[in-house]
């Protein structure tokens, strides 16, 4: 093989953590303490905790909007709101949950975690990794900020026209909506488009496809999803908007616009979206309930294809959501078949978990139980689904409580509970400390019970027949009872997660320290100290199987992975590239420093968002034309990042 | 396999060729992009399945200058092409003339687009069609500026000299969202001009 | 006659009898329930294919969970802690997956065999229906126009709408404004009103009585208050409703008189009554208004003294409606409240 201009071959040294360079790493890798170390940081670390602490806020958020409608529908014919108040707040919980908690919660995990356990020192774009973050930020404050002037969103998540048009809906709340949804969706494509170049480029030499945990499967597949179906839904935002500025016609029925096409739009993205919010969290699970097991998972290859097959086939399920709008019965037939058989790969991983409890020795912690408790919720929240699958019967299921029983099944079920039991697995490894055990105990027991007390009857609610976003409903329709029992559970579940804030906030300070591995798991984030210092590896491991941890303890038949011994990579900041199937080395990536550059697009787009949202256009015009030049100097060629010609031994 | 993993050879180091992370990084950016006209193609033929012959107006949309402009844009390719090519080969001068005959174009071929649309008896808010009309080859034109914008950076950066025959992934990272932008054009081409003449 | 509908008829007793309670009491109790069905045929099979999967998730459900369940505490570790857990691997496992999966399959199966059976059986209707009648919403009621091949027997009204028991009666579906959804749960499943698009489907009565429904789709501030509320009569009753509905009231009565012109004064630019000078389209038709159950779409029952709070303060029951609030004074509202009075 030549030996290209640019080609050096890589130090070794041994020591994993304890190796010479680890010093110098640091001094390399680490962001500068301070104000300023904390708006141009890129470390990936940093930045996940930030997408966790902030999608928290959100889920707070979100909750008590939650308790504000649970009071008002507590009992038949209730004051509490007024119309307009209960409308604005149904939505917000919706946009909240959906878009500023669900997702965000996940990508906090995965930019945490996907460097460590691919064995290597950042994601493939730091920068935007940053990036990503802030604009999160910045387009959840966005669509908050509608509340400050009383003009929050009032027409659901979905918000259908034609009432989300001018005509119906003058104020600036739809607008609040559309831009902040075009905001939010850049920063999701841009974290979507990191984590599939950071799983197929930048893992752990010998890391070769099968041997990725199921949480980077999990993620990179709904990042491909996010990719695919993103431009639906931000695209259709574009339109209400051009709609309600400009007088387009796309969806006004007044002028032979098409409100339908919402819907198809609308769907044909947030359908891909309701798995892109749970597929990762299945694969917090399917990486971390195997620790407590004792044994690997079963069937990690079905479990990897049934993964892929659930968001391939999440593309062609959307006009499930439809049905009752009035479709040719060959559409109706087609999407009902298709809405059935989704189910199967989803039992694929069910009967694996249950698989590995059974062939497993399960050791009871809390993070087991939320995991336990889980496969329990998705279930429910799968055969709920597996009714709203079938069009006669989704025809009087769908619009009602029915619904909502399901959706808070499949987001709090197989979404929340992963989340909770994910950070009692890597809090420790995060802080260094342990979260406390009888508190989870707590916390996992109120979660459990005041959610299901909260959500089963909700079943039962709906097909009593109370549709969905009233304000009120009269009595004498056999439905005050059941509220109120949904009422007194759904502070029971949000006692249950103060309580993990508290856990959380008394842990950090006060809990056991933690080694780098407590629980003696499998994968190589075991490795490092608790928490990691910024470089993460200080000698780049190299692995030889699934579990390089076990390998000593399971019979795989698999060569020995190499974890005290391999290139250092430290002529700056460097790390490895590898190719994507097989794992083998490819270059040496040179990566960034701390930048502002993130944080000054962020500024400037919201700035010009924001111009947009007031009918600025001079000003929206100005900030796109320095977000351009501030994209170029981001993206000017860089000695130190081996971009320019005749720069060796960068 | 282990043994390759700790005891490697040499490897490259930094900005190479399709070893860069901006290459794949502009992969998905492509995967995206291509989403984002699907769906707008797809709100078009909405439309017209819908609406039938109604949906569109009385005049055609014409090849006069659209035919002309999507061989522009055609040409244009050529030269980002033959730009490349002599990247590749640490040819400075090639590769700075190539960058230059595609902005050249791509400038014309804007102006071309505008021309039409000044010349079109309707606006935006006239129907419709004209919404999908001018928000397609708008989104299409916009797509075409940021290439634009992307050419010329890279041209700078040709004239600094920073790149040779190995290290040269901005200008292939441009030439593919340009090649990419002229496929897109042929589709979008295909639906608004050839399209109403099938039915 | 269907050849399937003798076991269709056992479901649909079945179903009844597993809904507990009388038909009647358990109307009065849910009013809007699904789980019990009126719906002729129709109702019926959607209802039997509701009951099956529910049935059917109900089983699934508690099998899963007994795995976790029973799996933890049969398999539990004595050690503590996952540290002093010793890792092993016996066997793969991976049998429960095709096994579990194969049995998901087969069961997932049989009921799209019946979903695609059902929606196929409740596609279009037995036969022809006799009767057509168009709904037609609004934010935030409902306007009903009855269509006859006799011209003279077509006419409008609101909110409540009757049907005759037995026979598949064609709904022909739109909006005024924005999306609402026609759903009447004991009856049959839901439509959508969808701008510039008229929807079609049909239900059939299996029995006399009535019952509630509601809209089905957020259609804005009073989306709450947009129930309606579908009486089904047997047929000779159904006639007899029709004709008395084209028939105008009239009296001697001089205060309905003086009422009859304050009414087309103040109310007659939004309201219609048949057979006087009120021809406004803006609101509900209010022809035979006393003979109706409830007022503001099943939102307050229809009694002269619900009726005079509505009409002094409209904004009051239903907070953003589009009837203002006007402003008569108590003779004025005395007068037309005697006038709607005799429109029985």
């Amino acid at each position: 093989m030549t030996v290209g201009t640019y080609d050096r071959v890589p130090a070794l040294e041994t020591g994993g953590h304890a190796a010479p360079a680890a010093s110098q790493l640091t001094r390399l890798w680490e962001s500068k303490p301070g104000i300023s170390g904390w708006l141009s940081t890129v470390d990936h670390k940093e930045l996940g905790k930030r997408y966790l602490a902030t999608a928290f806020i959100f889920l707070a958020l979100g909750g008590i909007e939650a308790l504000m409608m649970r009071l008002q529908l507590a009992q038949p014919n209730q004051h509490l709101l007024t119309p307009e108040q209960y409308n604005q707040l149904f939505s917000m919980h919706g946009i909240t949950m959906i878009f500023l908690y669900a997702q965000p919660i996940l990508s906090g995990f995965s930019v945490y975690l996907f460097p460590l356990i691919l064995g290597t020192r950042d994601m493939a774009f730091p920068r935007m990794n940053a990036f990503s973050y802030w604009v999160y930020l910045a387009a959840g404050l966005f669509m908050y900020a509608s509340f400050l002037v009383g003009a929050a969103p009032n027409d659901g998540w979905f918000n259908y026209v034609p009432f989300a048009l001018k005509p119906y809906n003058p104020g600036p709340n739809m607008d609040f909506y559309a831009l902040g949804m075009i905001l939010l969706g850049i920063s999701t494509t841009a974290g979507a488009a990191n984590f599939l170049v950071t799983m197929l480029r930048t893992r752990a030499a010998g890391m070769s496809i099968n041997r990725l945990p199921i949480l980077t499967w999990g993620t990179t597949t709904t990042s491909v999803g996010i990719l695919f179906s993103m431009p639906a839904v931000s695209l259709a935002f574009f339109m209400l908007w051009l709609d309600r500025q400009f007088g387009t016609h796309f969806f006004d029925s007044t002028a032979r616009g098409q409100p339908l096409l919402w819907q198809h739009l609308f769907w044909m993205f947030a359908h891909p979206w309701v798995y892109i919010i749970v597929l990762p969290a299945m694969g917090i699970v399917s990486d971390a309930l195997p620790i407590f097991c004792r044994r690997p998972l079963v069937g990690y290859t079905v479990v990897v294809l049934a993964t892929i097959a659930t968001m391939v086939m999440g593309f062609g399920v959307w006009l499930h959501h439809m049905f009752a709008t009035g479709l040719p019965f060959l559409a109706l037939s087609f999407f009902s078949g298709a809405s059935f058989v989704i189910t199967i790969p989803s039992a694929v991983a069910v009967f694996a978990w249950i698989a590995t409890i059974w062939t497993g020795r399960p050791v009871i912690t809390t993070a087991f139980l939320f995991f336990a408790g889980f496969i329990s919720m998705f279930v429910i929240g799968g055969v709920s689904g597996v009714m709203t699958a079938s069009v006669p019967a989704d025809r009087q299921l769908t619009d009602t409580y029915f619904v909502v029983a399901h959706i808070h099944y499949v987001l709090i079920g197989i979404n929340l509970f992963p989340v909770m039991g994910g950070l009692y697995v890597w809090f420790p490894k995060m802080t260094g400390r342990m979260l406390n055990e009888r508190l989870g105990r707590w916390n996992f027991w109120m979660v459990f019970i005041g959610f299901n007390l909260a959500f089963l009857p909700m079943h039962w609610t709906g097909l009593a027949g109370m549709p969905r976003r009233i304000y009120t409903y009269p009595d004498g329709m056999g439905w005050g009872t059941v509220n109120m029992v949904t009422t007194v559970g759904s502070f029971v579940l949000a006692l249950g997660v103060l309580l993990l804030l508290i856990n959380v906030a008394i842990s950090r300070r006060h809990g056991a320290v933690a080694g780098p591995n407590p629980w003696d798991g499998p994968t190589l984030e075991w490795t490092t100290p608790s928490p990691p210092p910024p470089y993460n590896f200080a000698t780049m491991p190299a692995v030889a199987s699934r579990h390089p941890l076990w390998e000593d303890r399971l019979e795989e038949g698999m060569g020995k992975s190499s974890l005290q011994r391999g290139m250092v990579l430290a002529n700056g900041k460097e790390m490895l590239a590898v190719t994507p199937l097989d794992g083998l080395p490819d270059a040496i990536l040179k990566m960034p420093e701390d930048s502002y550059s993130p944080l000054v697009a962020t500024i400037l787009m919201t700035a010009g968002f924001t111009g947009l949202l007031l009918h600025w256009w001079w000003f929206a015009g100005a900030c796109v034309f320095l977000l351009l030049a501030c994209l170029v100097v981001w993206l000017w060629p860089e000695r130190t990042l081996g971009q320019i010609a005749g720069a060796r031994h960068v | 396999m282990s043994d390759a993993t700790i005891r490697p050879e040499a490897l490259p180091v930094g900005s190479i060729g399709r070893k860069a992370s901006g290459w794949w990084g502009m992969l998905t950016i492509l995967m995206t992009e291509g989403a984002l006209f699907a769906y707008l193609l797809f709100s078009y033929y909405y439309f017209a399945v819908q609406y039938g012959r109604g949906f569109l107006p009385d005049e055609l949309p014409k090849f006069r200058l659209s035919l002309p402009d999507t061989i522009i844009l055609l040409i244009s390719s050529v030269f980002v092409w033959w730009g490349e090519r002599g990247a590749k080969r640490g040819a400075n001068l090639q590769l700075v003339f190539g960058l230059l005959g595609t902005l050249i174009l791509g400038v014309v071929f804007v102006g071309v687009q505008l021309l039409e649309w000044r010349d079109k008896p309707f606006t935006i808010g006239s129907s419709s069609y004209a919404s999908l009309y001018f928000t397609i080859t708008g989104f299409h034109m916009a797509h075409v500026i940021a290439g634009l914008i992307m050419l010329s950076a890279v041209m700078v950066w040709s004239l600094l000299r920073y790149f040779d025959a190995e290290r040269n992934s901005p200008v292939s990272i441009a030439a593919v969202y340009w090649h990419f932008v002229d496929i897109v054009w042929l589709i979008v081409f295909f639906t608004i001009y050839v399209t109403p003449r099938l039915w | 006659m269907r050849r399937h509908s003798v076991p269709m008829a056992m479901l649909g007793r079945l179903t009844l009898i597993a809904g507990c309670c009388g038909p009647a009491a358990a109307r009065a109790d849910v009013p809007m329930t699904y789980l019990r069905t009126f719906g002729g045929m129709k109702g019926l099979q959607i209802t039997a294919l509701t009951w099956g999967l529910l049935i059917l998730s109900i089983v699934v459900v508690v099998i899963t969970s007994a795995l976790v369940l029973v799996g933890v505490l049969i398999r539990r570790s004595r050690a503590g802690a996952a540290e002093r857990e010793p890792v092993s691997q016996t066997g793969s496992g991976v049998q429960w997956i095709y096994i579990g999966v194969g049995i998901s399959t087969v069961v997932l199966a049989a009921a799209m065999v019946w979903n695609g059976y059902t929606i196929a059986a409740i596609n279009s209707p037995p036969r022809d229906p006799r009767l057509t009648i168009e709904v037609r919403g609004h934010q935030w009621w409902w306007e009903v126009r009855y269509l006859s091949e006799d011209q003279s027997r077509i006419f409008e009204t609101a909110n409540e709408i009757h049907m005759p028991v037995g026979e598949p009666v064609r709904f022909k579906v739109s909006t005024a404004d924005v999306i609402h959804s026609f759903w009447v749960p004991a009856i049959g499943d839901k439509i959508d009103l969808i701008p510039n698009q008229t929807n079609t489907t049909w239900l059939e009565a299996g029995r006399a009585g009535v019952y509630r429904g509601q809209c089905a789709e957020y259609c804005g501030g009073q989306h709450a208050h947009m129930g309606i509320l579908l009486v089904a009569q047997e047929p000779a009753d159904f006639e007899a409703w029709w004709r008395h509905q084209l028939t105008p009231v009239s009296s001697a009565d001089l205060a309905v008189q003086e009422g009859q012109q304050q009414f087309v004064l103040h109310c007659g630019a939004c309201h219609s009554i048949r057979g006087t000078r009120a021809g406004g389209r803006l609101g509900p038709d209010l022809s035979h208004l006393m003979s109706r159950r409830s007022l503001g779409a099943a939102t307050l029952p229809n009694t002269i003294g619900h009726l005079s709070g509505w009409i002094a303060d409209p904004q009051r029951v239903k907070p953003g409606n589009l009837m203002p609030t006007l402003d008569l004074s108590g003779p004025e509202l005395a007068s037309i409240r005697a006038f709607l009075e005799v429109q029985k």
